[in-house]
């Protein structure tokens, strides 16, 4: 069966005729984790259990009961999300072996609808980077480093130089998910968006990355980073799959009392044909330091693409963007060195043998269980959480923070829908040159874009746009009014319709047999 | 010198669940069995409030005259302690539920209860907040075990008087402020407030300092278990500051902790010295909205929220109007409504007897304050557990009443009844013949008998003597063993004597 490794209606409905079995698929996706185990995406597979999910989801099929279109499907999740039994880990020492005993909702929903869990993917420890590469478990590769597109634009050298040193990064927090969803490991892929971190590796892996309106999503269950800013984020190959995922994850959840209220309701995307009454805002501040001309003309162009449709396209303006790094430096630390206090190694997690006293074990634990970056954080935090320093710092930018969300509120109050900015400031940059940079210094400079959707709560998604001049994956961002993520999806669908991004041509030349490459050509045409 | 008392109070409030998890609250149960996720800290759990604690800290916050703050918040306030899971604490510390409140309590001038003045005390605030675990330290392995079964339970603390205010100025009165938040509370039904049980935990501010001048530096005392330790906790405190700086010493901004058997105050070892709490909003709790009926919106029904209005319009009777109560209806005196409220079950019992018997409330009260409530204490035993029942006693006093026997005769028969031996009144006054004697004649013959045997003091009182006539009345009773009407007997001595 010619599986598009895309479309879940596609796949929704082979399993729903018995085209294929919620077992087969499992084992296929299961047997391509193994020959792509390079790329490093996952940190635990859960495959016994999957199987067994799958096993379960083949019966309700065969009794004609399926619970729905997620039923059978098989899906990964970030592993900062709590999975009952399934080790959770948020890539760092200090919860290594950590067995949650319970399930985010999130992934509770997921299972309810009979998603199959494959297992857990790879991020930068805790969430914070934006690479994937700090984490304890190495780093992740984006599988367009092994694209045909890739490695026909990258300037020849000796083979096996080209692919151990030229490898591209993900981008991150939540680089293991998108490209598992990349690969084709996987079907859609929980990741989580603070300051952009589902957003970016969309963008850099060629997949839809969509941040819902904080408040949409229940965050029980999630480990947070910022808790007023996290939010669980939606990785899928297709914008309708998204709206899919998000229409079995939306609603209020007792266990978090930041979700809304009011009842939420599954959409099915409409098919937009007349854009004549959206108005698309094209932020001036968007067009940020370090913008390659490349995705400024793939920028320019998607503007031109909805005038010459008929949509109102306008230059508007939001004056506080380039406050945003900072005051999110401010607040985000102020809340991870919050947030990371409970790690002591005295309920769970890693505990250091240092036993001279209390506060000795502390300091070892937390030595030894968080890296560079994490304690970094802390200690920043904690400066401006400083009695002396909390009105000049902490105070100062959760007043800015009021500004910034009141930029989209003028702007979304004067007439426009939607708003169309650039998600990154580059296409991927191969692994050895991102590391020429410190952790902060590549977070500061690859947050610009996303960050400020996260200050304000709004939603925001990634669209797969086009290639680079090097093959590499350029997406374009859209962000929208609260709430109205309708809408949101509806705009992001036209438009992914409009731009056909190209499939990746995965090319895995080691670590498979035969059989895999028979296979291959199924998923890969 | 001035001292200046303030004081911290940590109720727990009597919920069925945690004030920000859904796990259970009950007293002395196994260590750790009461912990949910939440309150173990698991990464990725979150906080719910529990709405009945709303309530009760809104009920305690009118029943203290606070303003009720429609708009309250939560921060966190973080320090590393074993007991702390999440190495912070959530509370409210900005803007709390309820702030500028009064109580009221009474204390007696001196100590027989025959003069009792009203005070007033300030209150800060009241604000809700989760307590920590419990940690036991064992020195003997240097270790330190924690039993997380009340982390995340408690709501409630107020603040008394803060340090500019001298409302309270030495151990008594302290002591007598927090028995009257005590019985409130109880009253309210918010908390069970038993010190021993640590539902009421209790720290004192004290300094002290010279009229007119600035207020002294101040040691905050813990560790205080019953109201008893928290007056002798803070008079010694307050002695001991006077005595440290008449000798030239200075007082040092600290923390000790009462040591109650050696009835001192020491130095604590250093628990969270001057920290920087580093308090921050609690990002997952939003504001705590309360409404009353004028903002509560149309289309809410009071299930949904909590409505101030409809809270007041349902407190109970606070104690002080209990009492008054107590007081117009029976013509008892003041002081005794305070000890029947001040005993648990005591007024009911009270009142039961007073149902059951035809003597007046104001005898009763005699028997119930002198005689009942003596027994039980020497027995060190609560109401509930008296062996004498309120029907029993009644059946006594009406016994008494109809004079059937003396006053004599029936504490004797209450010393029986206290042995719980199941018999009744009238079944001891017949065993032990405590009947008061009816026959005038058998009367008049014993006095007769007396008065020709005590030629003497026959001779003094006609000489003009009265006061030897109550001896000739003791020689009667000892005659008939204590049945004979005291009254009666006088009448017909005298009328003898003039003969």
């Amino acid at each position: 069966a010619a599986l598009k490794g895309g479309l879940r209606f596609q796949v929704s409905a082979a399993l729903k005729e018995g085209h294929v079995t919620p077992t087969e698929l499992c084992q296929r996706c299961l047997s391509l984790i193994k020959s792509t185990k390079f790329l490093n995406a996952y940190i635990t597979v859960a495959e016994e259990t999957a199987l067994k999910q799958a096993e379960e989801s083949e019966k309700r099929y065969r009794r004609g009961q399926p619970l729905g279109v997620l039923d059978g499907i098989p899906i990964a999740v970030k592993d900062n999300f709590n999975t009952a039994g399934i080790e959770t880990t948020c890539a760092s020492n200090m919860l290594k072996g950590y067995i949650s005993p319970y399930n985010a909702t999130v992934v509770q929903k997921l299972l309810d609808q009979g998603a199959v869990l494959l297992g857990k993917t790879n991020l930068d420890e805790f969430a914070m980077g934006s690479g994937s590469t700090d984490g304890v478990f190495g780093p992740v590769r984006n599988p367009w480093s092994y694209s045909r597109q890739y490695k026909e634009k990258s300037v020849p050298k000796s083979c096996s130089e080209d692919e151990e040193s030229n490898w591209v990064i993900t981008g991150g927090s939540s680089g293991g998910s998108a490209a598992a969803v990349s690969s084709f490991t996987c079907f859609a892929a929980l990741g989580s968006d603070t300051g952009g971190s589902t957003r970016n590796p969309a963008a850099h892996c060629g997949v839809v990355g969509l941040k819902p309106t904080y408040g949409l999503i229940s965050r029980h269950g999630l480990i947070p980073l910022v808790n007023s800013m996290d939010v669980p984020g939606i990785l899928t190959r297709c914008v309708d799959d998204a709206a899919v995922v998000l229409g079995s994850l939306a609603g209020h959840d007792p266990k978090d009392s930041t979700t809304i209220q009011d009842n939420f309701k599954p959409f099915e995307l409409p098919n937009l044909t007349d854009v004549s009454k959206l108005s698309i805002g094209i932020p001036k501040e968007y067009h940020a330091p370090g913008l390659s001309s490349e995705i400024l003309a793939l920028w320019s162009k998607a503007a031109d693409l909805f005038k010459n449709a008929g949509a109102k396209v306008v230059e508007v303006s939001l004056p506080h963007t380039r406050y945003s790094i900072v005051c999110y430096h401010v607040l985000c630390t102020a809340e991870v060195a919050s947030n990371m206090a409970r790690f002591d190694g005295l309920e769970y997690g890693h505990r250091s043998d240092m036993n001279k006293s209390t506060e000795s074990m502390y300091a070892a634990t937390r030595r030894e269980g968080f890296n560079e970056v994490v304690r970094g954080r802390i200690l920043s935090g904690n400066y401006f959480l400083l009695k002396q320093n909390y009105e000049n710092y902490f105070i100062k930018a959760q007043k800015v923070r009021r500004l910034i969300a009141n930029d989209f509120v003028k702007v979304f109050g004067s007439g426009v829908d939607i708003l169309l900015t650039p998600t990154t400031l580059s296409d991927a940059l191969p692994y050895m040159e991102f590391i020429k940079e410190d952790n902060r210094t590549r977070s500061a400079q690859d947050d610009v874009l996303t960050q400020a959707a996260n200050m304000a709560g709004l939603p925001a998604i990634n669209v797969p746009t086009g290639l680079s001049e090097r093959g590499l994956p350029v997406g374009l961002q859209f962000i929208g009014r609260s709430f109205q993520e309708k809408q949101l999806l509806t705009v992001a669908k036209w438009f992914e319709k409009q731009v056909k991004f190209p499939m990746i041509q995965l090319e895995v030349k080691r670590h498979y047999h035969g059989a895999f490459q028979h296979q291959k050509s199924a998923f890969f045409s | 010198w001035v001292p200046v008392v303030g004081l911290e109070i940590h109720a727990q409030i009597s919920s069925n669940s945690k004030l920000f998890s859904g796990s259970q609250v009950q007293f002395a149960a196994a260590p750790n069995s009461l912990v949910s996720f939440f309150d173990a800290s698991l990464p990725g759990t979150l906080p719910v409030l529990n709405r009945r604690c709303v309530e009760a800290a809104v009920m305690t916050g009118l029943a203290l005259n606070c303003s009720i703050n429609k708009r309250s918040l939560f921060d966190r306030k973080h320090y590393f302690y074993a007991d702390l899971p999440a190495g912070y604490q959530i509370t409210q510390q900005r803007v709390p539920i309820a702030v500028n409140g009064s109580l009221s309590y009474s204390l007696c001038i001196d100590n027989k209860m025959s003069q009792m003045v009203t005070k007033t005390v300030r209150i800060k605030q009241i604000q809700l907040e989760q307590d920590s675990g419990k940690s036991l330290h064992d020195d003997t392995r240097n270790q330190t075990l924690v039993d997380l079964n009340r982390a995340g339970r408690l709501g409630l603390f107020s603040c008394f008087s803060p340090p500019f205010c001298p409302d309270m100025c030495c151990g008594e009165e302290a002591a007598a402020a927090v028995r009257e938040l005590q019985l409130i509370l109880q009253t309210l039904g918010s908390s069970q407030a038993v010190m021993a049980e640590g539902q009421l935990r209790v720290d004192a501010n004290v300094s002290v300092h010279h009229p007119g001048e600035h207020y002294g530096v101040r040691t905050e005392v813990k560790n205080i278990n019953s109201l008893r330790f928290l007056a002798k906790a803070v008079d010694y405190e307050i002695q001991r500051q006077i005595e440290e700086l008449e000798n030239g010493g200075t007082i040092l901004n600290e923390t000790r902790a009462f040591d109650s058997k050696l009835g001192c105050t020491v130095p604590m070892r250093d628990k969270e010295g001057k920290q920087d709490y580093r308090f921050m909003p609690e990002p997952n709790l939003p504001p705590l909205i309360l409404y009353d009926a004028k903002s509560l919106p149309a289309n809410m029904n009071h299930q949904q929220v909590v409505n101030v209005d409809w809270i007041h319009e349902r407190l109970p009777d606070l104690p002080s109007v209990k009492r008054a109560k107590l007081v117009e209806r029976y013509g008892i005196l003041p002081e005794h409504s305070f000890t029947l409220l001040n005993e648990d079950g005591l007024t009911e019992f009270f009142e039961n007897v007073v149902k059951q018997t035809q003597m007046k409330p104001k005898k009763v009260i005699g028997w119930i304050l002198n005689d009942l409530l003596s027994y039980l204490k020497q027995h060190s035993l609560i109401v509930k557990e008296s062996p004498v029942s309120s029907f029993l006693l009644a059946d006594l006093l009406n016994l008494l009443e109809k004079k059937e026997i003396s006053s004599t005769a029936a504490k004797q028969v209450l010393a029986e009844l206290w042995k719980g031996e199941g018999k009744t009144p009238f079944e001891i006054v017949k065993e032990k013949k405590l009947e008061l004697i009816q026959d005038q004649k058998e009367l008049e013959q014993i006095c007769q008998a007396v008065i020709d045997g005590q030629e003497n003091e026959v001779m003094a009182i006609k000489a003009g003597n009265q006061k030897v006539l109550n001896k000739l009345i003791g020689l009667v009773q000892r005659e008939t063993q204590g049945r004979s009407n005291p009254v009666l007997v006088k009448q017909l001595l005298e009328k003898k004597l003039s003969e």
